[in-house]
């Protein structure tokens, strides 16, 4: 067990806990942060996606121990970013989720690629949202906010 | 200078064998020279076999390949997730390879990772389009091409292999998801660094296509 | 509001009241879960003795004008959550602005007027609960106007609503809010009246889902969300090979972990397993991992995948139990081999995967239980746990939790995970405990979507349409030993098994289908469509390959092959042909595929454009046309639909089976088993709903079943190839 500082969603905490405990470990059971999901525990899936140091990562397979004090950003805080408002605003008004529980993971993965490429192609969303599963297979209104929410952008 | 002198002279001039292909210095002094040359080529080839049989091992081959996906496993089939290439070999913006593979090897977790992990450009694909490994004359061609390899020459071949934290990693590939070690390559990394200099000593041979 | 629910003041439960409904409230219903009615929801029903639903159990207006509807099955995406309080609000003239819903716990009050049971399938939720809700908005707002009609001292005729409002003449209003502690002293009303169609204010709308916001910013908690104070997580190592025991096992190393608190072996429905409790998950699976586990395989089946579907294969070639056998049985051997098909297909076993695992949390206190579960089956899976306890249903409160997907996995006839967090809450007796169930134990622990064979033979006429057909479905049966039997079971044939092929909507004269069941260790389970999983593949396959003999358009050919009663397909082949005007021009290396089906009572016709891309279909646009009489929610409805196809694809990806080696099964988690991905399910889907006033049929399964025909149906223009073994594996 060892102890642990990091920053998430602005926030700094502490936690001590396994070396090898995966970063959504540490959020869902220690910090109670249940938003970002556990699919598949091996990166196969993306329902665990947050943000690490600017970068969308499969928090199910980084060991606490490799945050390393880069920044955390989870669903629960990126609508402190503007392109974060934008996209789940779209998300909500074109009535995307089902069962919901893909789409933390299905916006983080978006807010990467929308504040990477504003204007993204179609090749571009099927390529950067093409390793996020969606069992109830709303791929058809993801594409479709995500285009709703680049429009928005400037 | 008698003839046995004279033999000498060109045995001298023509050992030690770490003088380039291109050093024909030995060219107008008899077979001896010709077979110390042959020898030396075929050291060196023999040396680029055993770097051969490492570059082809799934550890190196899955990131050197010909499509838009790198290969997991030993049996190099298309990595989960869709995950692709994308323009610079690190992925595409939302899904790269660091948003899995970190700095160092992840056991508990079953993901390798070494510092910046990304697949090779395709000028060093070593398989076909179709996921078959080149043969060990093409491979050895691409690998010395200098307007393929970003411009390496022997000592920048050795220094890559010596030191490039990706191919180090080959080396200590770690466990993967079912916690089993990782297979390794057939050398280990100092054997590696080894072939690797007498193959660049040799002038880097490259075996004839069959 | 009316009524208020009474609170258990207990303090143990902390975190949702137990509901208690009178008995004078409930008009006595009775919950039976051995059903002796022999219908099913699409067929026609003895009206059952009117039952009148009390409004106290379904909704709660608050002081501050918040109405909280109930909702009596389980939300797992399908939209429930929200049509069926659109009903309720739309009758009451609620304001929808502050309508919130809730999942239901168990409850006999809440159980499906159809089926007698707390259940969600079968597509049935607003089929059968569509009236039901009705009647409670009806009843509501019947009781509100009552109170204003007293208070003001009018004729309740004077009175109208709006809003949330009752108002009355010369300018008198009254909120809901302010009236409902008098409303619930106004008798419930028996006979009400209901709206005419033209006066719905929601239903027939496109109306956003109620939990949309809550999924999109992560604050929804689902069942693997949960966190009781004190609580244990639970993991189990399951058997290798399914009805295995633990011979002996080493838990040192397990013990070892830190936050490991407990291991010990448990009973499972089928064989045992070792329960590992922590504080943690990751402990917890650190835990598992550690574990030295010999297993006792002796006895065991071992099935394996290629072994099954070589006797699968034998059985195919001869005669089953008969599920139709309409016309001449001989009719056969009048038609010259030239004009007889014959066809086999191959399915493999598929695993549902919703995203969320699954998951169960109980606490056992003394001669009470608190469970919170995204279960489809609430009062089996209650009445399970209470057995496992020792306890009445009454004395275990089970709290229906929002469930990451359910396809059907979560509806389990032996109730087999509440069987097992049961055992552990046992043991725990006071600990609260949440078992998990990982993506590995979820991919190998069986209950999958079972694999069959099919063998048909066609006759066909000189007019190019079928006149005979034989046909034989190898399966295990889905529903032989549970309680469903009796009522699904004839002449030793599933209905399960054979539903899309036994009650085609075809005209097919001499029509001969059987059915064997043979048993295997496998557990299996209704896959979302169930039987159209598989026998609209073969249906609508094999009237394309008739379509192509006889050189006809495939929607001009199944048009022509309809039975005349068959309205609703033949309203969404028309409404099809009307929308995918496209077809007829699209790219070069472009192909496009039909199918149709009838599911649950809604009928679906869809046109899938398709090319190959790196050795894959990719299907660049559908279009559906479809007909469940009326469309409560036309949002959720086109949700349903874009979705459904994509889920529908799940049969052709390449890893997309489950396939079983010497025992067992091949696949561990997603990088073994892959559903369709964004790339793999259809880039544009098209809804379009036939204009229908009839009784509403559901949509959650409808979908499913007619987008990997279409595919295959396409692939076969452009390679010239039949699919008949799936999944595709090579085109």
């Amino acid at each position: 067990m060892e102890t642990y500082q990091l920053t998430v969603n602005g926030q700094p905490m502490e936690v001590t806990v396994d070396s090898g405990t995966p970063l959504l470990w540490v959020l869902r059971d220690e910090l109670k942060m249940t938003g970002t999901k556990y699919g598949c525990g091996i990166a196969a899936c993306g329902a665990c996606t947050v943000h690490l140091g600017g970068i969308p990562t499969r928090s199910c397979v980084v060991p606490i121990s490799l945050v390393r004090g880069r920044p955390v950003v989870t669903i629960e805080g990126v609508r402190r970013d503007p392109v974060g408002r934008v996209v789940q605003d779209a998300w909500v008004s074109h009535d995307v989720v089902q069962c919901g529980y893909c789409q933390s993971g299905q916006i983080m993965t978006a807010v990467a690629l929308l504040k990477a490429i504003p204007k993204p192609t179609d090749a571009d969303v099927e390529q950067s949202m093409g390793g996020n599963l969606c069992r109830c297979a709303t791929y058809v209104r993801i594409r479709e906010a995500i285009r709703i929410a680049s429009g928005e952008l400037k | 200078m008698t003839a046995l002198q004279r033999m000498a002279f060109v045995f001298l001039l023509a050992w030690p064998p770490n003088r380039t292909a291109s050093d024909h210095a030995a060219r107008d002094h008899g077979t001896s020279a010709r077979a110390a040359s042959r020898s030396a080529q075929t050291e060196g080839v023999a040396a680029w076999g055993q770097i051969y049989s490492v570059l082809t091992h799934p550890r190196c081959i899955n990131c050197h390949t010909a499509t838009i996906y790198p290969q997991q496993g030993d049996d190099r089939h298309r990595h989960f997730a869709n995950v692709v290439r994308g323009v610079e070999g690190k992925g595409v913006a939302a899904l790269q390879c660091v948003s899995c593979h970190q700095q160092v090897n992840a056991d508990t977790t079953g993901v390798p990772g070494a510092s910046g992990w990304h697949l090779a450009p395709l000028s060093m694909r070593w398989q076909d389009g179709d996921d078959r490994i080149l043969s060990s004359a093409e491979v050895c061609k691409a690998v010395t091409d200098r307007s393929r390899n970003n411009g390496l020459d022997g000592p920048g071949l050795l220094k890559h292999h010596s030191e490039e934290p990706l191919v180090l990693w080959a080396f200590e590939p770690g466990r993967g998801t079912d916690g089993r070690p990782r297979t390794l390559p057939p050398l280990t990394h100092d054997q590696f660094v080894d072939a690797t200099r007498r193959w660049v000593d040799a002038g880097m041979p490259c075996p004839k296509a069959p | 509001m009316l009524r208020r629910i009474q609170a258990e003041t207990d303090p143990r439960w902390n975190r949702r009241a137990f509901l208690k409904v009178s008995a004078a409230a409930t008009g006595g219903l009775l919950v039976s879960l051995y059903l002796d009615r022999p219908a099913l929801a699409q067929e026609a029903v003895a009206a059952p003795p009117a039952k009148v639903f009390p409004p106290d159990a379904f909704v709660h207006i608050r002081p501050d004008g918040t109405t909280v509807i109930q909702v009596n099955r389980l939300e797992f995406g399908q939209g429930i959550h929200t049509a069926l309080p659109m009903i309720l609000a739309d009758e009451m003239d609620a304001d929808w602005s502050r309508v919130v819903a809730e999942l239901a716990p168990a409850d006999p009050v809440y159980a499906d007027p159809v089926f007698g049971i707390q259940m969600v399938g079968q597509s049935s939720s607003i089929t059968d609960s569509f009236t039901q809700y009705r009647e409670l908005g009806a009843r509501t707002r019947a009781m509100l106007v009552g109170a204003a009609a007293a208070r003001w001292k009018i004729p309740e005729g004077d009175c109208r609503t709006e809003s949330g409002v009752v108002h009355g003449p010369n300018g008198r209003s009254a909120t809901y809010a302010e009236l409902a502690e008098a409303a619930a002293l106004i008798p419930v009303p028996k006979k009400i009246r209901l709206k005419s169609p033209n006066a719905f204010r929601l239903v027939g709308t496109k109306t956003r889902r109620l939990d949309s916001r809550p999924k999109c910013d992560g604050s929804l908690k689902f069942g693997l969300d949960l966190d009781v104070p004190g609580m244990k997580i639970a993991l189990v190592a399951h058997p290798p090979v399914f009805g295995a025991r633990v011979k002996r096992f080493d838990a040192a190393a397990a013990r070892a972990v830190e936050a490991v608190r407990d291991v010990f072996e448990i009973p499972l429905a089928r064989g045992t397993g070792v329960a590992v409790v922590a504080d943690r998950f990751w402990p917890a699976k650190q835990g598992r991992d550690r574990l030295r586990i010999e297993w006792d395989l002796a006895g065991t089946e071992r099935p394996d995948s290629g072994r099954l579907f070589a006797a699968y294969r034998d059985l195919a070639r001869t005669t089953g139990n008969i599920a139709v056998a309409r016309g001449e049985a001989n009719a056969m051997h009048a038609i010259p081999e030239s004009r007889r098909i014959a066809a086999e297909y191959e399915f493999p076993f598929l695993a549902h995967t919703p995203m969320e695992p699954l998951n169960t949390t109980i606490r056992l206190d003394g001669d009470r239980a608190e469970v919170w579960a995204g279960s489809q089956f609430q009062t089996s899976d209650q009445l399970a746990i209470a057995e496992v306890l020792g306890l009445k249903p009454a004395q275990v409160a089970f709290h229906t939790e929002m469930a990451g997907g359910g396809f059907g996995r979560r509806a389990v006839p032996d109730s087999h995970i509440q069987r097992e967090a049961a055992a552990i809450a046992k043991r725990l007796r006071g600990v609260p405990v949440k078992l998990i169930w990982t993506r590995e134990d979820d991919v190998q622990g069986g209950y999958y979507r079972p694999m069959h064979v099919h063998r048909v033979e066609v006759g066909v006429g000189s007019d190019g349409l079928p006149t005979a057909w034989r046909h034989v479905i190898v399966g295990q049966s889905l529903v032989a030993g549970t309680p469903f039997a009796p009522m699904l079971i004839k002449n030793g044939v599933d209905s399960t098994a054979v539903e899309g092929a036994a009650d085609t909507h075809y005209a097919i004269p001499n029509f001969h289908l059987s059915a064997h069941h043979p048993a295997s260790s496998v557990p299996v389970l209704w896959f979302r469509s169930v039987g159209h999983t598989h026998n609209t593949f073969v249906m609508e396959t094999l009237v394309d390959e008739l379509a192509m003999r006889a050189a006809m358009d495939p929607i001009e050919y199944r048009l022509k092959l309809l039975k005349p009663d068959a309205k609703r397909v033949r309203s969404t082949l028309t409404l099809l042909q009307e929308k995918a005007g496209w077809r007829r021009s699209v790219p070069r290396e472009h192909a496009v595929g039909i199918a149709c089906v009838q599911c649950f009572g809604t009928a679906v016709a869809c046109a899938a454009e398709v090319s190959v891309e790196e050795k894959r279909p990719r299907i660049h646009r559908v279009t559906v046309a479809l007909n469940c009489g009326l469309a409560v929610n036309p949002l959720t409805i086109e949700s349903q639909f874009q979705g459904g196809v994509g889920f529908g694809v799940t049969q052709l990806i390449s890893k997309g089976a489950i396939t079983l080696k010497d025992g067992r099964v091949e696949q561990r988690n997603f990088d073994g088993y892959c559903p369709p991905y964004m790339k793999d399910a259809p880039a544009a889907v098209d809804v379009h709903i036939v204009r229908s006033d009839e009784k509403p049929t559901g949509c959650g399964e409808p979908p499913v079943p007619v987008i990997a025909p279409a595919v295959v149906n396409a692939l076969f223009r452009l390679t010239g190839k039949r699919y008949r073994t799936l999944p595709l594996t090579t085109l």
